[in-house]
């Protein structure tokens, strides 16, 4: 039903004031039953099945089960995320399983640098140069007409 | 109903949405903004480590211009858009976009590269990424660079503000939290507007809970168009819709089995129709000049594509990936090299799936479908605003000052890049028409551009405008008015007055209030049956379009009885009011065009040929007056500033 959350694994994020599923879906679709400490997808609908969800979940609680309307019944396809990596298990309808891993970044996790290591250039607010150019450009300067 | 508490923020830039365009916009923003003392805030609707159109991922980095020069990227945009681009904004992201693809890197986004230490290119201006983090990656980076106590996350900004004193000069935001019984008002000097371009205002072609499959994601809900044009800042190009053709229900990309492993489309009875358009009296030489040029133009490729279909019943379409598999794997005549080979193009043609459309993944599981073993059809999608790729929708924008001929000066510069023609309103993104092809590289970039703009507007307009008081009371009411609405008339039903467990998914049915679903289903309905949606096979006429204008100006007045059970269904409302603009705006720029001149995107069945003579050098602008509701529909000249000798290719 795109995203479904198992009754069973969800607990709710242990009380937050949000759950990890409802501070990430980019559609506002999770919601929290406060009394049950449990969530779920409240438009299944509206989902793009973004995984995002699935992805964040502390306890793997959340799966996809694929759009009713043109998707038989019987397959998954199940992420792992890690801090560096992403592990993909499909499970076809026939039962076949095919699993692929792959990079998700270079960087530590909230290291980002703004400048992509290139520092500040020389420009300023009255020219066509972004803070880092030209470095970033890997030119000697930037492109104009006559160029 | 409950009490309602208002939160003012004074700012001095304010970035509306921080997807690609709004990261990069925090990224430019971060620098200018402290060394010159400019307060920067950011707003978006969902979080931004996952927000925008980037949010699941995505395989491939569209715009890379590597040593071509930004008039060999002009070319082909040029070329793809059936001639009709600004040249000035084009070839400004293109001579900026190397930079930024390089910034990404150094952020810690996986470029794939070769034994040499180079970018894998898909096609020439396509570069290939390990992308499941590539939003979550720049922004960070975006955050990093202004801060989190500025960024204000799961609000969502309803309408601009226009100084009380000049009604061209903007001077606030409003909106409110999906999370906290709160309204928001922004007070600044500037704002950018980059929140995405617009689906769901045509009928999906899935059904039930398969409707939140669009090709582009359904959170995108015309805001960008909504904001600009309320705001009264000129449009440009709102009829260059777009239809991407991708493989049938699940929308999967086919870019990497077309550019990267070269598998051919063909008709059900298996006839290569692209080829035989192109072929000395070809259905392409109907289309000049652009038919007859290579690379044929997206639009033009739906068009034969939708000729087999609609005309010749010669459907589905099929792309081979089985051959192309079969082809690339007898290239390598050792044939334990060969197996490792196929093992490495199947990972290839999986991750392209698990980066950035998942459910495709989920369609071939659940259907057992290999694509080594045989073909996959494809199919055109509904249509949907996007002025990052090959459509073209959005606001009129003031391009660099030195892009531009002694010609273009007067028509496409006034003082500030990217800002509107309302002072203080900046765009980028899917909010800035004619500068197509960006995708998300490009819109980042473009976000870079407009906010070292408004940083410089900040700093050259000092004084706070003023915003009208009496108006945000009034605002602040209409806003919560579904709330309101549902709260009166709900107990009137057997179904509204008993107590629920869940709002949702139950629709109910009452005779004083529509639902916001119902209002998106009577748009989707109105715009696929009379303005050229699948439903009507990409056709429309005169005739068609006045009669959509029609029952849109009757949904426009049942739009003041919505009604919404809580602050999600509250903002469900209000992304539907933002669609329901755009839509007319739509309906009335493909009235003003008389020609086709994207066959493939939308048929006028009245004036079915392209006319170069009379439309070839015009782009459709228009303005809004929100007090009167009266769109004005008119022509901007489109001016070659550049010679551009040949079309470079993909």
């Amino acid at each position: 039903m795109p995203s479904f959350v198992i009754e069973e694994k969800c607990d709710g994020c242990k009380g937050g004031e949000k759950t990890a599923c409802m501070y990430i879906c980019p559609n506002d679709l999770m919601v929290l039953d406060e009394e049950r400490m449990k969530a779920y997808n409240s438009e299944p609908d509206m989902c793009w099945e973004c995984y995002n969800c699935v992805k964040i979940c502390p306890t793997q609680a959340i799966e996809v089960r694929g759009y009713a309307d043109f998707c038989p019944l019987g397959a998954s396809v199940q992420p792992m995320r890690g801090t560096e990596d992403i592990m993909w298990t499909i499970k076809f309808r026939g039962g076949t399983i095919k699993r692929f891993k792959f990079p998700i970044r270079t960087t530590p996790e909230g290291s980002a640098p703004p400048d992509g290591g290139f520092g500040v250039g020389p420009g300023t607010l009255d020219d066509q140069l972004l803070f880092t150019e030209p470095a970033s450009l890997k030119t000697d300067k930037l492109w104009t007409l006559g160029d | 109903m409950q009490n309602f508490e208002t939160v003012e923020i004074t700012t001095d830039f304010l970035i509306i949405g921080s997807g690609m365009a709004g990261s990069g916009a925090c990224v430019e923003a971060g620098h200018w903004a402290k060394q010159h003392n400019v307060k920067v805030t950011v707003v978006d609707k969902a979080a931004m480590e996952r927000s925008g159109a980037v949010a699941m991922g995505l395989s491939a980095i569209n715009q890379y211009i590597g040593d071509n020069t930004p008039i060999d990227y002009l070319s082909y945009v040029q070329q793809d858009l059936m001639g009709l681009c600004r040249d000035d904004l084009v070839m400004d992201i293109a001579r900026h976009v190397n930079g930024t693809v390089h910034m990404y890197e150094g952020f810690g986004l996986p470029i794939w590269k070769d034994d040499q230490g180079n970018y894998v290119h898909e096609g020439r201006w396509q570069l290939m990424i390990n992308g499941e983090s590539y939003k979550a990656i720049v922004a960070e980076a975006g955050k990093n660079a202004i801060g989190m106590d500025n960024i204000i996350e799961r609000v969502f900004v309803v309408q601009l503000l226009m100084d009380k004193n000049d009604k061209k000069r903007v001077a606030g935001a409003i909106g409110f939290s999906v999370r906290e019984p709160k309204i928001y008002v922004f007070k600044f000097k500037a704002c950018l507007v980059c929140a995405g371009g617009a689906v769901h205002v045509f009928r999906p072609r899935s059904t039930g809970e398969g409707m939140g499959r669009a090709w582009y994601p359904p959170w995108n809900s015309g805001s960008s168009s909504y904001l600009t044009t309320m705001a009264g800042a000129e449009m440009s190009s709102q009829e260059v819709i777009f239809v991407p053709a991708r493989f049938k229900d699940g929308y999967g990309p086919v870019g990497a089995w077309f550019l990267l492993f070269k598998a051919e489309a063909t008709s059900a009875s298996g006839r290569n129709y692209m080829a035989e358009g192109l072929s000395e009296g070809g259905e392409l030489h109907n289309w000049p000049p652009y038919g007859k040029v290579k690379p044929i133009p997206t639009c033009l490729r739906n068009h034969l594509m939708m000729i087999e279909m609609y005309e010749k019943g010669d459907g589905p379409i099929l792309m081979h990936t089985d051959k192309a598999i079969a082809r690339l794997t007898e290239e390598e005549p050792d044939p334990k090299k060969r197996k490792r080979k196929l093992k490495e193009l199947e990972s290839e043609a999986w991750e392209d799936f698990l980066d950035m459309t998942i459910s495709q993944a989920v369609l071939w599981a659940s259907k057992d479908v290999f694509p080594e073993q045989g073909p996959s059809e494809i199919m055109p999608s509904e249509p949907y605003f996007i002025g990052s790729h090959s459509g073209a929708s959005g606001a009129w924008v003031s391009g660099p000052e030195d892009l531009q001929s002694d010609e273009s000066k007067n028509e496409y510069f006034w003082g500030y890049n990217r800002m509107t023609t309302i002072k203080g309103l900046f765009a980028a993104g899917d909010a800035v028409g004619n500068s197509s092809h960006k995708f998300s590289s490009g819109s980042f970039t473009e976000g870079r551009i407009a906010a070292k703009a408004a940083v410089k507007f900040c700093v050259e307009n000092p004084d706070m405008p003023a915003i009208d008081d009496a108006e945000v009371e009034k605002l602040k009411e209409k806003i919560l008015q579904p709330l309101k609405t549902y709260e009166e008339h709900s107990k009137y039903t057997t179904l509204g007055a008993v107590k629920k467990r869940y709002d949702l998914p139950v629709e109910e049915v009452n005779p004083n209030f529509i639902t916001p679903k119902m209002a998106m289903f009577r748009l989707n309905k109105i715009m696929d049956e009379y303005v050229a949606g699948w439903g009507s096979q990409y056709k429309c006429s005169a005739t068609t379009l006045n009669i959509a204008l029609d029952l849109l100006q009757l949904l426009k007045e049942d739009l003041h009885k919505l009604a919404a059970r809580n602050l999600h269904e509250l903002l469900r409302c209000w992304e539907n009011v933002h669609r329901v603009l755009i839509a007319e705006a739509h309906t009335r720029h493909k009235l003003f065009r008389e020609e086709t001149r994207w066959p493939g995107y939308y048929y006028r069945t009245d004036f079915p040929k392209i006319d170069e003579e009379k439309w070839g050098d015009v782009f459709v602008n228009s303005v809004y007056d929100a007090e009167k509701d009266e769109f004005k529909v008119f022509t901007r000249p489109k001016i070659k500033i550049v010679e551009i000798k040949e079309v470079v290719g993909m």
